[in-house]
C-alpha cells in the first residue's frame, strides 16, 4: 500500500508540475527575473501547494503514525547552520543559470528534453560528489 | 470553460498546478510519513536502508510516468531550455550539491517545509529564492548571456 501510494504521489506531483509550467525553464527565468519582463505567475505554484500543505501537515504532526500506519519520518532539526545557507545559495545559482530544479529536471528528461537529460545527470553526479565527501568524513 | 481554456491562463494554471503539488505532499506525509521532496527522495536512494528504498523508486516512477500520462490525455505543453549544454552541466552539478547540502530543494523545503512552519525551510526558500534572482540578473542584464 505504502508503495503504491508512493506512485501515486510521484504522478500527481509530475502532473502538477507540467501544469504549473515548473518544467518550463523559460517561464522559470522569466519568474526569476525582477528586472525584466517578470512573470510572477509561479508564486501561484508554491501559494497553491503550500494552502493544501499547512492543513495536512499541521494533522500530520498531531499523529504518531500514519493513516497507514507507517513512522511518521518528519525532520526535527531546527539549526539555521552554514551548510542549509550556502548548500541553498549553491542551489540557487544552479536554478537561475539553467531554470530548472530537481523535479522538473526529472520530469522533462522522462519528457524526452535531451537538454534535461544533460541537466539530470550533471545533478546525479552532484549528489553523488555530496555523498563520496560527507561518506569520507564519517 | 474546457480545460485548454483554463489552462492557457498562466494564473489558473500555476495554481491549479501548485494544489495537485499540494495534495501530493498531502497524501505523501499522511499516508506514508514522508516529506515529498524530490532532492532527498533521489539523493538518499544510494544511502537508503533496505525497506525505505522502493517507496523513493516507486515516487521517482510516478514522477516520471507523469509526462506519458499527460501527453497521451492533453498533449505535452511546449518547453523551451535556453541554457547552453555547458551552463546546464555547470547548474546541474551545482542543483545536486547544493540541494544536499541543504537538505532541500522547491519541494522539500519550499513545499513541505513551508506548509509545517519550519524556520530552517523558510531560510532556505528565501536564500535559494534569492540566490536565483541574483543570478538570473547577473546572467541576463549585467552580462547579457
Amino acid at each position: 500500500m505504502l508503495n503504491l501510494n508512493a506512485f501515486f504521489v510521484g504522478l500527481i506531483f509530475g502532473l502538477g508540475l507540467i501544469i504549473s509550467g515548473m518544467t518550463n525553464p523559460a517561464k522559470v527565468l522569466g519568474f526569476l527575473d525582477l528586472a525584466g519582463a517578470w512573470d510572477p505567475s509561479l508564486a501561484f505554484v508554491m501559494g497553491g501547494a503550500i494552502l493544501i500543505g499547512s492543513g495536512s501537515f499541521a494533522l500530520a504532526k498531531k499523529r504518531k503514525r500514519s493513516f497507514l500506519g507507517a513512522a511518521m519520518k518528519i525532520p526535527s532539526t531546527t539549526r539555521l547552520d552554514k551548510r542549509l545557507v550556502l548548500g541553498s545559495l549553491t542551489f540557487g545559482v544552479g536554478w537561475g543559470i539553467a531554470g530548472f530544479c530537481p523535479g522538473p529536471a526529472i520530469v522533462s528528461a522522462a519528457a524526452g528534453e535531451p537538454k534535461a537529460w544533460l541537466f539530470v545527470v550533471a545533478m546525479c553526479v552532484g549528489m553523488a560528489l555530496y555523498s563520496l565527501i560527507e561518506l569520507r568524513h564519517k | 470553460m474546457n480545460l485548454s481554456d483554463f489552462t492557457h491562463n498562466a494564473y489558473f494554471a500555476s495554481l491549479s498546478g501548485g494544489l495537485l503539488i499540494g495534495l501530493a505532499a498531502a497524501m505523501l506525509v499522511l499516508l506514508n510519513g514522508r516529506i515529498a521532496g524530490i532532492s532527498g527522495i533521489l539523493g538518499g536512494l544510494t544511502q537508503a536502508k533496505k525497506g525505505d528504498k522502493s517507496w523513493r523508486i516507486l515516487f521517482l516512477l510516478g514522477l516520471v510516468t507523469a509526462p506519458f500520462v499527460y501527453r497521451i490525455s492533453f498533449g505535452l505543453p511546449a518547453v523551451t531550455i535556453e541554457a547552453e549544454n555547458i551552463a546546464l552541466i555547470i547548474a546541474g552539478l551545482l542543483v545536486g550539491i547544493g540541494t544536499r547540502y541543504a537538505s532541500g530543494c522547491t519541494s522539500g523545503h519550499g513545499v513541505c517545509g513551508i506548509s509545517r512552519g519550519s524556520l530552517r525551510s523558510i531560510v532556505a526558500t528565501l536564500t535559494f529564492m534569492t540566490a536565483g534572482f541574483i543570478t538570473v540578473y547577473l546572467t541576463r542584464h549585467l552580462l547579457g548571456l
